[in-house]
C-alpha cells in the first residue's frame, strides 16, 4: 500500500471508500498547504507529483511501473474459444514483491479491472476499454485485424491507467497485473451487490432532480456533451478519409503497371515509361503506409475520445447522484424530528462523500483535458508529419526520373527550387 | 486557366515547334529561328525552332483564338446550336527574304469543316501519317467535366486540340503546300466548294474504310507488318492508360475533397475549446487550403491526358497508312497474278497444250480445233492484254515503291516526333507530380505548425 502527497491540482480531499476495498483511505483533515505528508500507511513509500501546465502528467524519469499487452493467443476450452492477451509488468514499487511479472488475460478481465476502478472512484475519469462488440464491417471476433487493433487499445487502456496518479496505485490494478488465476478475484465481488443496492438507491433519488447542481459541473456537463458530438465528428472524417485513400490506392495499382506494360514494346521510350512507372509505384506504396498510420495511430485515438466522452458522462451522471442521495437525505433528515442523531450521521457521511467526489472530478477533470489535448495533439501532429513525409518521398522519386533523363526545366521554374 | 501546349511535328532534322504560352489569353504559336541540333533539342522542354523546309510556317503565324457558338439552319433545315472557332492568321516575325508576304487574317471555322480538311488530306495524301484532330466527343473523362460537347471547358480544349492540329499541318513538309489548306487557313467562304471541285471523294476506296475487309496479300512488307502490331499495340495501351488515369484522378479529387471537412468540424470544435481553439481552428483553414488545391492540380493533369489522347487518335492515322499500303501491295499482286496468267493462256495458245482448264480448250476438244485465222487473231488479243497487263504492272510496282519509299520517310519523322513529344510528355508529368507534392508538403507543414500550438 502505497501513501501519496496529493498533487497541486486536487483541492485537498481523496474519496472515501468501502470497507472492503483495498484502496488507501485517506484522511480528510490533510490540507495541501501544509505541505504535511499523509501518514496513513507507515513504512509505505511516498511519492510525489506536481502537475504542471505543459508537462507530461507522469515526468518519465519517475516513471515506474511500465507495461505492455502484446502476444494475443487463441484459447480453447470445451464451452468457448477466447483471445488471451499477454500482460507483462515491470515495476521499481516496493508495494510489488518483485520486479517483474507475465499473467495472461482476456478480455473480460480488463472488463473487471475497469467496473471495480470505476466503482472505487466513481468520479475519476477511467480511460474507455475498445468496444466489446464490433458493429460495422464483416470483422469478426478472430479477424487478425481485429485483435490488433484490440490489442493496442488494451495497451494503450492499461498505459493510462499506470500513469494517472490515482489509478495506478489501486490494488485491483496491482491484483490485475500480478494474480497468476484472476478469477478467484473476480469471484470476490462482494462490493458489487451493495453496489446494485446503491445504484437503485440512487436512481430513486435522482429522480427527484438535482435541487442545484454546481455551476462549474454544469459547464463541465454542456462541455461533455459537446466533445462527444465533436469527437464522433472529427472521427468520422479521418475515417472517411481513410476509406477514400483505400480506394483511390486501388486504382493506383493498376496505374502504375500500364506504364510498364507500355514501356514493353517501346526502344527509345522504354526508360522514361520505365521511370514514370517506378513513380507511381512509389507513389501507391506510400499511400498504402499513410493508409496504415491513418488507422494506426490517428483514428484509433479518436475513437478512444469518442468513448471518452460516454465515460465522462457516466462520470457526470455519478456525481449527480451522489449529490441526489446527499439532498435527499438531508430533506429528510430537515422534515423528520424523529431519528436525528442517526439521520445528522448519516447525511454528514454523505456530505464528505459528495465533498470528495466532487473535489475528486474537479481535480481529475484538469488531469483529464491535459491528458487528451496532449494525445489528440500529438496525434494530428504525427498525422501530418506522416503526410509531409509521404510527399517527400514522392518527390525524390520523381526527381530521380526526371535527373534520368536529362531535363532542364527553366521555363517552369520548377526545377530551380530542387 | 491558360494551358501550356506542345505542339511538334518534324522532318528528318529533328526540329521542333512548339506553342509556348505565358500568361496571354491567346495561344500563341511563336516560331524563331534559331538552330538546334537534336542532341541539344532532347534536354529543351521549350524549343524555338523552326521547320525546314516548312514554307507556310515560315511565312505565318496561325492561332485558333476564340470560340463562340452560333446557331443556324443545317441541311435539313432544322436549327441547331453549334461552335465556331476563329482562326488567326498573321506575317511570322523574320519571313525569308523573296518570300511572299502574308497579310494578317480572321476566319471562322466550325469542327465540321475542319473533318473535312482531314478527310481531304488522307485522301490526298495517303502515305503521309495525317495529324489527328481532337475528339469529337469528350472521352475518358474523370467525374467532374462533363462530356457535353458545349461545355466551356470541352470548347476551350478542342480549341486548343484544333489550333494544335493546324500547327502540325502547317509545320509538316509536304502537307503545309496544300493549297487547299492554305485556302481553309485565308478564305472562309467557298472554301467548302473548293474542297468538293477537288473530286477527292471520288479517290476514297471503299475497301479502306472497312476495318474487317481482309486482304490476303501473300508477300507482305515485314516493316509494315511491325508498324501495324505496334500500332495496334500503343492504341490499346493509351486507351487503358487513359481509362485507369481518369480513375485515379476522380479517387485523388475524393481524398483531397474529404479533408475539406476537417475545416469545417475543426471550426466547430475550436468553439468549445479554450487553449486548442486556435490551433484547431487555423488547422482548420490548411485544411480548406488543401482541399481546393486539387481544382488546379487536376486541370494541369488534363493537358497531359490530351497530349496521350493526340497519340492515341495517331494510331488510327498509322493504321491507315499501314491499310493503304496493303491495298497498293494487293492491287500489285493481282496485278501481277493476272498478268501471270494471261502469260500462261498465251503459251498454252502457242504450244497448243492445255495445262489449265479453260472453256476455250474445252470446246476445241469437243468442237474442234479452231482455225488459223482465228488462233493468231486471238493470239494478238492475248499480246495486246498482256502488253497492257505488263504495264500495269509496272505502274503498280512504281505506285508501290513510290508509296513505300515516301510512307516509309514520314513514318521515320512520326517516329522521332513521337519520342520527342512523349519524353516531353512524361517529364512534365512528373514536373507536375512535384509540383503537386510541393503544395501538399506546405499545407501540411502549415498543419503541423498550428498542431503545435494546440
Amino acid at each position: 500500500m502505497s501513501g501519496q502527497t496529493v498533487p497541486a491540482d486536487f483541492s485537498g480531499h481523496m474519496l472515501d471508500l468501502d470497507e472492503d476495498e483495498d484502496l488507501e483511505v485517506f484522511s480528510k483533515n490533510i490540507s495541501l498547504e501544509d505541505g504535511n505528508p499523509m501518514p496513513n500507511s507507515p513504512g509505505s513509500m511516498v511519492n510525489q507529483y506536481r502537475l504542471e501546465d505543459d508537462e507530461e502528467q507522469q515526468d518519465p524519469n519517475t516513471k515506474d511501473l511500465f507495461i505492455t499487452v502484446d502476444k494475443p493467443e487463441s484459447h480453447v476450452t470445451a464451452i468457448e474459444t477466447f483471445i488471451m492477451y499477454r500482460v507483462i509488468t515491470k515495476t521499481t514499487r516496493g508495494e510489488f514483491d518483485s520486479s517483474e511479472y507475465e499473467v495472461r488475460r482476456r478480455y473480460q478481465d480488463f472488463m473487471w479491472l475497469r467496473s471495480r476502478l470505476e466503482e472505487n472512484h466513481p468520479t475519476l475519469i477511467v480511460h474507455p476499454l475498445p468496444e466489446k462488440f464490433v458493429m460495422k464491417g464483416m470483422m469478426d471476433r478472430f479477424n487478425n485485424d481485429f485483435i490488433e487493433t484490440r490489442r493496442r487499445a488494451l495497451h494503450r487502456f492499461l498505459n493510462k491507467i499506470s500513469e494517472h496518479p490515482i489509478l495506478s496505485y489501486s490494488e485491483c490494478l496491482k491484483v490485475f497485473l500480478t494474480a497468476e488465476d484472476l478469477t478467484a478475484h473476480r469471484k470476490q465481488g462482494a462490493g458489487f451487490l451493495s453496489r446494485m443496492g446503491e445504484t437503485m438507491k440512487a436512481v430513486a433519488n435522482s429522480v427527484r432532480g438535482l435541487k442545484s447542481r454546481p455551476e462549474e459541473f454544469t459547464v463541465m456537463q454542456e462541455y461533455v456533451e459537446d466533445f462527444g458530438n465533436k469527437m464522433s465528428s472529427v472521427d468520422r472524417v479521418a475515417q472517411r478519409i481513410a476509406k477514400e485513400q483505400r480506394e483511390y490506392l486501388d486504382e493506383l495499382k493498376q496505374y502504375g503497371p500500364t506504364y510498364t506494360q507500355w514501356a514493353g514494346f517501346e526502344e527509345e521510350l522504354g526508360d522514361p515509361l520505365k521511370g514514370v512507372a517506378s513513380c507511381v509505384d512509389r507513389c501507391s506504396k506510400e499511400t498504402e503506409e499513410q493508409v496504415c498510420h491513418l488507422s494506426e495511430v490517428l483514428i484509433p485515438t479518436l475513437h478512444e475520445y469518442v468513448l471518452c466522452s460516454e465515460t465522462l458522462k457516466a462520470v457526470m451522471r455519478r456525481r449527480d447522484n451522489i449529490q441526489a442521495e446527499f439532498e435527499a437525505k438531508n430533506e429528510a433528515l430537515i422534515s423528520r424530528k424523529a431519528d436525528q442523531e442517526t439521520l445528522q450521521e448519516e447525511v454528514d457521511g454523505l456530505a464528505d462523500r459528495l465533498e470528495q467526489a466532487n473535489n475528486a472530478l474537479k481535480g481529475d477533470w484538469s488531469y483529464w483535458k491535459n491528458s487528451m489535448t496532449t494525445d489528440l495533439k500529438s496525434a494530428f501532429i504525427s498525422t501530418a508529419e506522416k503526410n509531409v513525409d509521404y510527399y517527400e518521398k514522392y518527390i525524390a522519386v520523381a526527381v530521380g526520373f526526371l535527373t534520368c533523363t536529362h531535363v532542364c526545366h527553366d521555363k517552369f521554374g520548377v526545377c530551380v527550387n530542387i | 486557366m491558360v494551358r501550356k501546349r506542345s505542339a511538334s511535328s518534324a522532318d528528318k532534322s529533328s526540329n521542333q515547334v512548339i506553342m509556348a504560352d505565358f500568361g496571354s489569353n491567346e495561344e500563341v504559336a511563336v516560331i524563331g529561328n534559331t538552330d538546334l541540333i537534336s542532341a541539344e533539342s532532347e534536354n529543351n522542354i521549350i524549343n524555338t525552332m523552326v521547320e525546314r523546309g516548312t514554307p507556310l510556317l515560315n511565312k505565318m503565324e496561325i492561332n485558333v483564338a476564340e470560340a463562340e457558338k452560333r446557331t443556324g439552319k443545317n441541311t435539313v433545315n432544322m436549327q441547331e446550336t453549334y461552335t465556331v472557332y476563329l482562326i488567326e492568321t498573321r506575317p511570322a516575325e523574320n519571313v525569308p527574304e523573296g518570300g511572299t508576304q502574308t497579310i494578317p487574317d480572321t476566319l471562322w471555322r466550325r469542327y465540321s469543316e475542319f473533318e473535312l480538311l482531314k478527310t481531304y488530306l488522307m485522301v490526298t495524301y495517303p502515305y503521309i501519317i495525317i495529324p489527328p484532330l481532337p475528339e469529337k466527343r469528350a472521352e475518358f473523362v474523370w467525374h467532374k467535366l462533363s462530356s457535353d460537347n458545349l461545355d466551356p471547358d470541352f470548347v476551350e480544349r478542342r480549341r486548343v486540340g484544333l489550333e494544335n492540329f493546324l500547327l502540325r499541318v502547317a509545320s509538316h513538309s509536304v502537307l503545309s503546300n496544300d493549297k487547299i489548306f492554305f485556302h481553309f487557313l485565308t478564305e472562309e467562304k467557298g472554301w467548302r466548294d473548293a474542297v468538293l471541285e477537288t473530286g477527292f471523294q471520288d479517290k476514297v476506296d471503299p475497301r479502306l474504310k472497312s476495318l474487317s475487309a481482309m486482304l490476303r496479300v501473300k508477300n507482305p512488307d515485314k516493316r509494315f507488318t511491325a508498324l501495324k502490331h505496334y500500332s495496334d499495340d500503343l492504341n490499346t495501351v493509351i486507351s487503358q492508360l487513359l481509362r485507369v488515369r481518369a480513375r485515379v484522378a476522380d479517387r485523388l479529387y475524393g481524398v483531397y475533397k474529404v479533408h475539406g471537412n476537417y475545416g469545417r468540424v475543426f471550426s466547430e470544435w475550436s468553439a468549445i475549446e479554450k487553449e486548442m481553439g486556435d490551433g484547431l481552428q487555423s488547422a482548420g483553414h490548411h485544411m480548406d487550403t488543401y482541399a481546393a488545391s486539387i481544382d488546379d492540380i487536376l486541370e494541369e493533369e488534363e493537358h497531359y491526358a490530351d497530349q496521350l489522347k493526340e497519340y492515341l487518335f495517331y494510331t488510327d492515322a498509322v493504321r491507315s497508312v499501314c491499310k493503304k499500303h496493303e491495298l497498293i501491295q494487293y492491287e500489285l499482286e493481282m496485278a501481277a497474278q493476272d498478268l501471270a496468267h494471261k502469260k500462261q493462256q498465251k503459251e498454252e495458245l502457242v504450244t497448243g497444250t492445255v495445262r489449265v482448264f479453260s472453256l476455250k480448250g474445252m470446246t476445241s476438244k469437243l468442237f474442234g480445233q479452231e482455225s488459223q485465222e482465228q488462233r493468231e487473231s486471238r493470239l494478238a488479243a492475248l499480246d495486246q492484254s498482256i502488253r497492257e497487263g505488263e504495264e500495269m504492272v509496272k505502274e503498280k510496282n512504281t505506285e508501290c515503291q513510290d508509296f513505300v519509299r515516301t510512307a516509309w520517310e514520314d513514318i521515320e519523322r512520326f517516329k522521332e516526333q513521337k519520342d520527342r513529344d512523349l519524353r516531353e510528355a512524361l517529364t512534365s508529368y512528373a514536373i507536375m507530380q512535384i509540383s503537386m507534392c510541393k503544395k501538399g508538403i506546405q499545407v501540411w507543414s502549415n498543419a503541423k505548425e498550428c498542431f503545435n500550438k494546440m
